[in-house]
């Protein structure tokens, strides 16, 4: 038996003995682990498959196991999560610090950083959120304004964001700064790391076209942070700010924007507009359908083709790009379609006379325009294709 | 099973690349197409020293055995140049016909003939403008020692060079796949001039008699033996539109990279910038899809589903491809002096082959359930 096949085994029989039976079912919202230090659990074994996997280090696969990592190499993580499907497992945690944050803080960070922030990250005790964009700084990342000014041992922190994600409910924040009011644009931004309940930060919630608020408006007045809080090197923070956003746009690609289980697009068109000789009755819905599930599977062979070449040592750093706005495309072409096949019924806001998934199909579809706007827009994202990417060049 | 390319498949992109950039350049397409002839035989000679045309076959056979994907990076490099040629008809397609189909003693006839370039195949199965693999109305009859063919083949690819055809045709029970010789009796060939200046055919058959050894396998066989040669010939096409692709993308951007108007490159518009990044993710998200079928295939399972997804979306893509093309190079794009146009004509001609983007989507529909 080779080690990698050992370590197959292994792994099996510990989720075999590890993971809870109802941590093997479809995740339904209410149950999405967030974790932090008001950590709502409202299915207790989430707590326990929580505990145990990042006793494994396992929250955070590839991490060093001196900061609570697991230690693993990409191809062990790669059969951990091979395994992890296999059993139909919940992912332990959602988790920005671990997805994001973690990644920047080991490449940019200091020993007392690692030490401080990642094991509970790994742990799940904290809930990170991002402060990044800005009223007057959308696509145009590097204008933001929000300053911090020395003072003492301390940096004090002026200004808004805006688009935190879950901001009322996080325990950290990283958040760029402008630290030199007259460098250029991106030479004079700084990254902070800092505790929400320091005195100062006031959130507030954004209710979005679909209902739903997973976004806020930070207010920060005279919030002092200690300067041994910075992360990475003063007025070179647009460096961890543009490694931060390659790992987001890589995580959102990844999960797709999926927003949990719901209808399926084809079984929803069949039972709604029925079949003729064992076609969808529309044909021209079966077309679009086609097209959209093309796409679809297009996307997911495409983040394997650039897992493969990563590991294969090949050049990926596009990938990032070219993956989010795909999704992009991808989830609001679904959530178009479902709604179109649904008919009025996919236009429901509210009520019991309606199915639940069919509410959450017209909820799903709102959200789904931002799909193309968050984590960097996708004419964004095509600027960086055509410069980064093409080689294409800005007016002289 | 690994989208990554293993050491010999590198090696061998990097010759082929090399030897279709030297021998077959666009400008010896544009000579070929302005002197009426359809391929250069010397070319064609060379492509089977350099062992392309055995690439599928057994090195038993006198090949090299490297496998489908090694195949196609052949075939996508003879697509980036657009070089002509009858390898996709007879190192790919009928080789495989004959490695499925066909029995012992036909492959120890066949495959080495096939794999030292000697002779130049064609695959006749449609009988009109488009693809319906599943309506054959050429038909075999038995005769004394043999069978009788009667029926008639349209748009035969490499049809009129072909020395050896492998015909389609009904039989009593099931379907029979007959290597007919260029000479045989009653077969009569008319030229079709394509828009894309290659070899195509009608073809038909008048009591044409084969030998019973002439029949692959000498039994008829069912249809899924059939479309699996039929995946094999949309993968071929696939890999040859990727490599028409690149090289319709790559000379856009040059050409956006060196043209100026308004005192700036052109490049430099973010009209035109967006258009580029965003043929870019339509051209990486088919790679994939067309590599993963591939990979399916090549490693003994029929993948249909996975085959007809690479052929509709990379339909799709190089159709887009070769209209922005146009579009990009402006006026000089729409002369014939420029290769643009020969990169459309082709791209058109292949999306249409063994099944456009349309019988595609349908069929994957199908494969789906509804």
């Amino acid at each position: 038996m080779t080690d990698i096949d050992a370590f197959r085994a292994d792994t099996r029989a510990w989720l075999e003995s590890n993971c809870p039976p109802s941590m093997r079912t479809p995740m339904p919202e209410g149950e999405v682990v967030w974790g932090g230090r008001n950590a709502v659990f409202k299915n207790p074994d989430s707590k326990l498959w929580l505990e145990m996997m990042a006793s494994k280090g396992w929250t955070a696969p590839m991490w060093p196991t001196q900061f609570g990592g697991g230690g693993l190499s990409s191809e062990q993580n790669r059969v951990l999560q091979d395994e992890l499907r296999r059993i139909n497992a919940r992912p332990a945690i959602m988790s920005f610090g671990i997805w994001m944050f973690g990644p920047v803080i080991l490449e940019f960070g200091t020993e007392e950083q690692k030490q401080t922030y990642l094991p509970d990250m790994v742990h799940g005790r904290t809930w990170w959120c991002q402060g990044y964009s800005e009223p007057g700084a959308g696509s145009d990342l590097a204008g933001l304004q929000t300053k911090a000014v020395e003072d003492g041992d301390d940096y004090v922190v002026n200004g808004q964001k805006v688009w935190t994600s879950y901001a009322n409910h996080a325990d950290m924040m990283l958040c760029l700064v402008r630290t030199h009011p007259t460098a250029p644009k991106h030479e004079g931004i700084s990254v902070l790391l800092f505790d929400m309940k320091t005195p100062g930060i006031e959130t507030r919630p954004i209710k979005l076209i679909s209902g739903s608020s997973p976004f806020c408006e930070t207010f920060l007045s005279d919030v002092r942070v200690p300067k041994s809080q910075m992360l990475g090197p003063k007025n070179r923070g647009w460096d961890v700010a543009k490694r931060i956003l390659q790992f987001e746009r890589t995580n959102i690609s990844a999960s797709g924007f999926g927003s949990g289980a719901g209808l399926d697009l084809v079984d929803t068109a069949k039972e709604a507009i029925g079949l003729e000789d064992g076609k969808l009755a529309n044909s021209d819905l079966r077309s679009r359908i086609t097209k959209q599930r093309m796409y679809e599977r297009a996307f997911h062979l495409t983040m394997r083709r650039g897992q493969d070449e990563a590991k294969a040592g090949g050049e990926v750093s596009h990938y990032a790009s070219v993956l989010k706005i795909a999704a992009a495309k991808l989830n609001q072409d679904k959530t178009e379609l479902m709604v179109e096949a649904l008919g009025m019924e996919g236009l429901g806001w509210a009520g019991d006379n309606y199915r639940p998934e069919a509410l959450k199909a017209t909820r799903d579809w709102l959200r789904a325009k931002a799909n193309s706007i968050e984590g960097g827009t996708s004419e964004v994202n095509l600027n960086i294709v055509a410069k980064r990417v093409l080689g294409l060049r800005d007016h002289q | 099973m690994t989208f990554s390319l293993t050491e010999d498949q590198t090696l061998l992109k990097d010759a082929a690349d090399g030897f279709f950039g030297d021998k077959a350049p666009v400008s010896a397409f544009r000579t070929l197409r302005d002197g009426g002839t359809h391929f250069d035989p010397a070319i064609w000679g060379e492509i089977g020293e350099m062992g392309f045309t055995g690439t599928l076959i057994g090195e038993d056979h006198g090949g090299t055995d490297m496998g489908l994907r090694a195949m196609c990076i052949v075939l996508e490099a003879q697509a980036t140049t657009l070089g002509a040629s009858p390898l996709l008809q007879t190192g790919l397609i009928c080789a495989w016909a004959v490695k499925l189909l066909g029995d012992d003693s036909q492959k120890a006839y066949c495959l080495p003939k096939i794999a030292a370039g000697e002779v130049s195949c064609a695959l006749a199965i449609d009988e009109g403008p488009h693809h319906r693999p599943d309506h054959i109305a050429t038909t075999a009859t038995r005769v004394d020692g043999g069978w009788s063919l009667t029926g008639s083949k349209a748009y035969v690819p490499d049809g009129m060079a072909a020395d050896w055809l492998f015909v389609v045709a009904k039989m009593e029970s099931g379907i029979g796949v007959f290597v007919v010789d260029r000479q045989a009796k009653g077969v009569t060939r008319i030229a079709r001039g394509s828009v894309d200046s290659r070899d195509f055919a009608d073809i038909s058959f008048q009591d044409s008699v084969v030998q019973d050894y002439l029949l692959l396998g000498q039994a008829p066989c069912d249809g899924d033996k059939l479309t699996q040669v039929l995946d094999i010939a949309r993968l071929g096409v696939c890999a040859e539109m990727m490599g028409l692709a690149r090289a319709a993308f790559t000379m856009t951007l040059d050409y956006l990279k060196t043209r100026s108007q308004f005192g700036q490159l052109i490049g430099s518009f973010q009209a035109l910038q967006h258009r580029m990044a965003a043929m870019m993710v339509e051209m990486e998200l088919t790679r994939s899809c067309v590599v993963d079928a591939i990979l399916r295939v090549d490693a003994g399972k029929p993948s249909p589903d996975a085959v007809s997804l690479a052929k509709a979306r990379a339909g799709d893509t190089i159709n887009l491809v070769t209209n922005e093309m146009i579009q990009m190079h402006g006026g000089i794009g729409m002369t014939d002096a420029h290769d643009s146009g020969f990169y459309i004509k082709r791209a058109r001609v292949l999306e249409a082959m063994y099944g456009s983007s349309a019988f595609h989507r349908d069929r994957w529909a199908k494969l789906n359930g509804y």
